[in-house]
């Protein structure tokens, strides 16, 4: 595929690449809707890692053999891709971590532990996944630090209203860029210009966004930003943190071992440069190879064309369900594709999210049931699960049509 | 391949539709236990109402949840109502048997059809009844948490009522 086009996505080509989307359930050709769960691999990262384990598989940053150095570079090469995909400033800003929580909970147990005291507080939301939650309130328990919660407003945006009331001498501000329930777009820049002028620091949760659309970092203003390969064409086991270098370097170690060292003796130790000063441990080599690999595989599509072949399936959904399901059918969150990416949460009739999914199961469509790591948001949306279907680079109005397809037999079947 | 007429038998979408004991107890005299799912988010309550002589006089179910959940919770306020409490416990353990997946079942073999049939060291044999209907919730693994919570709620609140008025 050509790197400058900006054609519409043609999703059968691109469904081509993914072995798995080529299988059945059930007898049936599957209908993979739970991208934002996890995304599908492209045959390109499989071999890319098969490729590894077969010709270069050696620990990095220790042999001096040949193929432990080119084992070395590629991951190094890999950081590299990761750090121009969102426009981080140098390699040094770029974290391998296990998954985008443990970038996370890095954020916390590092910075937090080392800036935050007793009555310090942190500016949360109530869309935040249950990751950008919990690290906080683990460092609540401790610390007594005190979190603060920016609303949401009836369409499932944030109400920004109190917004500088609430960062009002706050440390810092998490929030996510993308809703992993409601697909709402947050106003990351706004609210990290609003977090800077305050004093405060900004951790942003890209795991919605990075994979779905353009990803600049500068133009973010985020001091943090997590995100997981799993999500983006790539393999589970490993995440990013991409943190400004300044702040990496004034904190402190997260995990302690081999290749975050500088020097031990039995009289203490000194930590490695960056990004490795927080790479405890043999890193996911296979999994960053893969990720550069996914990461190549997104650039050469283009993720300006990723977004707008969403925000066309987007549209597309929001006007098949509510043809053929009227009011019988809700997606919870912004209605309008522009404010929104493609993750669709509904309510269909009274059904419980668990029997919905279970008769689109038999209809091979796959979607999300349940409280998607968000309780506080299922809370304050006043209902204890939803189901989720939600789209990717290698989904088309076909997989619209079969959704809508399964859901009208779900309706069919639960008729009372 | 197990097909949906196997989980979503006629009498458990009947008990979805038309919930039996659905309400609240005072509490007390009566007592209350909440069960969560954390997986999915539902959630069941217990109003349970023992009499002098250990029997569950009244009970009662809140909260909501999936058709099996919510089936399950009413097919047991029906089964345990006016039982001893020897006699629930009975009821509980053949029920979680039933429910029990065995290796055959996890593995999708031939013998996960009949998984739940085996015999079980230390069950009781005690009819299920209607609650037989759910057995063919084991040949969906991930919908075994839903059938079990109004049970193992159930358990708790029994506990916690006996050791009250011990």
């Amino acid at each position: 595929m050509a790197l400058t086009t900006t054609d519409p996505i043609d999703a059968a080509l691109v469904k081509a690449d993914f072995p798995l989307l080529s299988r059945t359930v059930h007898g049936k050709p599957i209908v993979y809707l739970d991208s934002a769960a996890t995304s599908q691999k492209p045959a390109v990262v499989l071999d890319a890692m098969q490729r590894y384990y077969e010709t270069i598989n050696a620990n990095v940053h220790r042999g001096v053999y040949a193929i432990a150095e080119e084992a070395t570079n590629q991951m190094e090469l890999a950081r590299g891709k990761v750090r121009r995909f969102v426009n981080a400033r140098s390699d040094a800003e770029v974290v391998f971590t296990k998954n985008a929580t443990e970038a996370l909970n890095l954020v916390v147990q590092s910075w937090g532990r080392a800036n935050l005291a007793e009555g310090d507080a942190v500016v949360l939301t109530h869309m935040e996944h249950h990751a950008n939650i919990v690290p906080w309130q683990m460092l609540q328990r401790e610390r007594g630090i005190e979190i603060r919660w920016i609303p949401l407003d009836d369409e499932g945006r944030l109400d920004l209203t109190d917004l500088d009331q609430l960062l009002d001498g706050a440390k810092a501000l998490g929030v996510t860029a993308m809703s992993n329930v409601l697909g709402t777009f947050n106003p990351v820049r706004r609210l990290t210009d609003a977090a800077r002028a305050a004093g405060a620091i900004s951790v942003v949760d890209g795991c919605q966004s990075v994979p779905h659309s353009t990803t600049d970092l500068q133009e973010l203003g985020a001091d943090f930003l997590a995100f997981s390969a799993h999500k983006l064409c790539g393999p589970t086991g490993i995440g990013v943190l991409c943190g400004r270098e300044e702040l990496l370097e004034a904190m402190p170690p997260f995990l302690g071992g081999g290749e975050m060292i500088r020097d031990v003796s039995v009289d203490g130790f000194t930590t490695n440069d960056l990004p490795w000063k927080f790479e405890a441990g043999t890193p996911p080599i296979a999994e960053a190879i893969g990720l550069g690999a996914a990461v190549d595989y997104l650039s050469a599509i283009g993720m300006d064309r990723v977004r707008a072949h969403e925000r066309s399936l987007t549209d597309y959904a929001f006007r098949t369900l509510s043809e053929r399901f009227g009011d019988d059918l809700r997606v919870h969150g912004p209605q309008n594709a522009d404010e929104r990416g493609g993750v669709f949460s509904f309510a269909f009739k009274d059904l419980h999210p668990h029997d919905i999914s279970q008769v689109l199961d038999q209809h091979a469509v796959c979607v999300r049931a349940g409280h998607h790591c968000a309780k506080p948001l299922m809370k304050t949306m006043g209902v204890g699960a939803t189901a989720r279907a939600s789209v990717y680079v290698y989904n088309d109005t076909s997989d619209i049509d079969a959704l809508a397809d399964a859901l009208d037999a779900t309706g069919d079947f639960f008729a009372f | 391949m197990p097909g949906l007429e196997d989980l979503y038998r006629e009498i458990i979408l009947d008990h979805y539709r038309n919930p039996r004991n659905r309400g609240e107890l005072e509490v007390p005299p009566a007592h209350k236990a909440e069960g969560f799912n954390p997986l999915c988010g539902d959630e069941i309550v217990v109003y349970l109402q023992l009499d002098g002589d250990g029997k569950v006089e009244d009970i009662r179910i809140g909260g909501q949840g999936c058709s099996i959940s919510q089936s399950s919770a009413s097919m047991m306020s029906a089964a345990v109502k006016g039982k001893t409490i020897d006699e629930v416990n009975d009821l509980t353990k053949a029920f979680k048997a039933m429910m029990s997946i065995h290796e055959s079942a996890l593995e999708g073999g031939e013998g996960a059809t009949d998984a739940a049939t085996g015999e079980t060291d230390g069950v009781p044999d005690v009819k299920l009844g209607d609650l037989e209907a759910l057995r063919g919730v084991v040949k969906f693994p991930v919908r075994i948490k839903c059938a079990t919570l109004a049970w193992n709620t159930l358990a708790q609140g029994i506990d916690e009522a006996v050791a009250e008025t011990a």
